[in-house]
């Protein structure tokens, strides 16, 4: 049966199912995974409601319309955790102690390697919290099926739009070495995304549609969901996946021919 | 043996500055991972701007700008470390030094709250560049208290997550339990809005922790605006009594930790 898979998807689940064998070793980290999740959203959702007032709309979104944008926020969270944290951030440290080498020498991409070698369960509480908060949010918001269904177009592209900033950065290690926490920065920056763009001021709105789109990785797929978005904006979300994506391949491969590997 | 002390506390402060130094990439990094404050800053001034408040924008640029610098003096990571230490056995040669491990750790993180302070400052006075109208000269006594009041948040941070670093004896992974008490952290200290806008029965539950006098008081302490008032000799006295909770909690642990303890060489 499994010899039928395409042998890169064969790849990618013998990586994941032993990642997570390996992780459930530490099963009371599970109830704490549940125990931060829950925590997370509570901590952003009082905060939504303190920015909310008793008022039934602020900045032109109602209180669904914006938990929608929350929940949008909590799957990439869970993303980040289960699959872009344990990959992409080992990045640096194979740099540093020049275990790369042995990744470059595998008879597999090295970008697919090192993006998907690892998978930690703890973010899957968070994607199911962010789904079901989701759905929830759109549908009070009075969103239908087909809305459901097209803010998948910008959720992917969200996904592959943070995954690329993600390792744009991580990259960079093969310059500088020592900067563990350079995603950290990122990180912060993409917490912005917990409310919708339009709360912020024209400074900060500006910075969080150009500089980093975090515009692009909550709101516009929230906007999607609950019946407010455009088509120009959902194109703008593909388009700026798709450069993105190529742009990190073009970096990596750029970056590689600097480094200096630790046998040589 | 005070003359001893002072000597042991100047060689840990001097070879750890040096060593912080050597990373300044990091520590810039480190400063910006930790801009939430301002992100938030825009949200509430437009909130201000939008609705009475009783605040005006101004106010919470400045509530937001004294926030984050409380919170960049106040940073602590000991947790992280200690558990590195105790899961890869580098504790054992510390417990052979002669000193207490826990002056190694102090001297890390003042060390490096002096080597962050050059580009802290340098963000503060980009943030008046651009918004001159936030400037304000705090009074004297406003700001001595503050900066106390800010020592001892520090202080007392450093005691809570030492104290949960303890568990790193029992367990392999105690950095996340402190992920889960960042949360709460975040949720009662204040930094989300001032605690005063907080709903009466959320703030009376936040006062009844420790969390607020880690940002809040502080925060509210500097700013001296009729809005944010500040008891601060009652703050020193819950401060002082938590601290002192905690280490009597920590030297417990501690002590039955290291019998728990079997490190390489232990």
């Amino acid at each position: 049966m499994s010899r039928r898979r395409p042998p890169l998807l064969r790849l990618v689940g013998l990586f994941w199912s032993t990642s997570v064998a390996a992780e459930m070793e530490y099963r009371t980290d599970f109830a704490l995974a549940v125990l931060n999740s829950g925590f997370g959203l509570l901590t952003t959702l009082f905060g939504l409601s303190l920015v909310f007032g008793d008022g039934p709309s602020f900045a032109g979104w109602t209180w669904h319309q914006a938990m929608a944008v929350v929940g949008v926020f909590t799957i990439l969270e869970g993303f980040t955790r289960a699959v872009l944290e344990p990959n992409l951030g080992q990045i640096v440290r194979h740099v540093q102690q020049g275990t790369l080498d042995f990744v470059l020498l595998k008879p597999v991409s090295a970008q697919l390697w090192l993006s998907t070698r690892g998978l930690s369960p703890w973010g899957f509480p968070d994607v199911a919290l962010g789904v079901g908060l989701t759905v929830w949010a759109a549908l009070r918001a009075g969103a239908g099926a087909a809305d459901l269904a097209l803010a998948l177009v910008p959720l992917a592209a969200a996904v592959v739009t943070l995954y690329s900033l993600w390792f744009v950065l991580a990259t960079t290690s093969i310059w500088f070495v020592k900067i563990y926490n350079v995603t950290q920065v990122l990180r912060t920056l993409v917490e912005a995304g917990r409310y919708p763009v339009s709360v912020y001021p024209f400074g900060h709105r500006m910075f969080f549609t150009f500089v980093v789109p975090v515009a692009f990785l909550t709101t516009v797929p929230a906007e999607t969901l609950v019946g407010r978005g455009s088509w120009a904006w959902i194109a703008a979300s593909v388009g700026l996946a798709a450069a993105l994506a190529l742009a990190a391949r073009a970096f990596f491969r750029f970056a590689l021919r600097f480094y200096t590997s630790a046998s040589s | 043996m005070i003359a001893r002390a002072l000597r042991q506390a100047r060689a840990l402060l001097s070879v750890r500055y040096a060593e912080m130094l050597e990373y300044r990439a990091e520590l810039v990094l480190w400063m910006l991972a930790g801009s939430m404050p301002l992100i938030l800053m825009g949200v509430w001034m437009k909130v201000a701007a939008t609705r009475p408040l009783g605040l005006e924008p101004v106010d919470f640029a400045r509530y937001f700008l004294v926030l984050f610098l409380v919170r960049q003096a106040t940073v602590v990571w000991v947790i992280w470390e200690f558990q590195e230490q105790v899961v890869q056995g580098t504790l054992s040669q510390r417990l052979l030094q002669p000193i207490d491990p826990v002056w190694n750790e102090v001297a890390k993180h003042v060390a490096e709250r002096f080597a962050r302070l050059p580009f802290v400052v340098g963000l503060v006075v980009l943030f008046f560049a651009l918004y001159p109208d936030a400037l304000w000269v705090p009074r004297a006594g406003a700001l001595a208290s503050a900066l106390a009041l800010t020592v001892a948040a520090f202080a007392l941070r450093f005691c809570i997550q030492y104290t949960l670093s303890m568990m790193a004896f029992w367990t392999e992974r105690a950095a996340s339990i402190q992920s889960v008490w960042f949360h709460i952290y975040v949720l009662l200290s204040g930094m989300l809005a001032p605690l005063t806008m907080y709903p009466e029965g959320v703030r009376a539950v936040a006062e009844l922790t420790p969390f607020p006098y880690l940002v809040y008081v502080p925060v509210a302490a500097a700013l001296d605006h009729p809005a944010f008032p500040v008891d601060v000799p009652r703050a020193f006295a819950v401060m002082g009594a938590w601290a002192f909770g905690f280490v009597v909690l920590n030297r417990v642990l501690w002590r039955r930790g290291l019998r728990q303890y079997s490190g390489m060489g232990a």
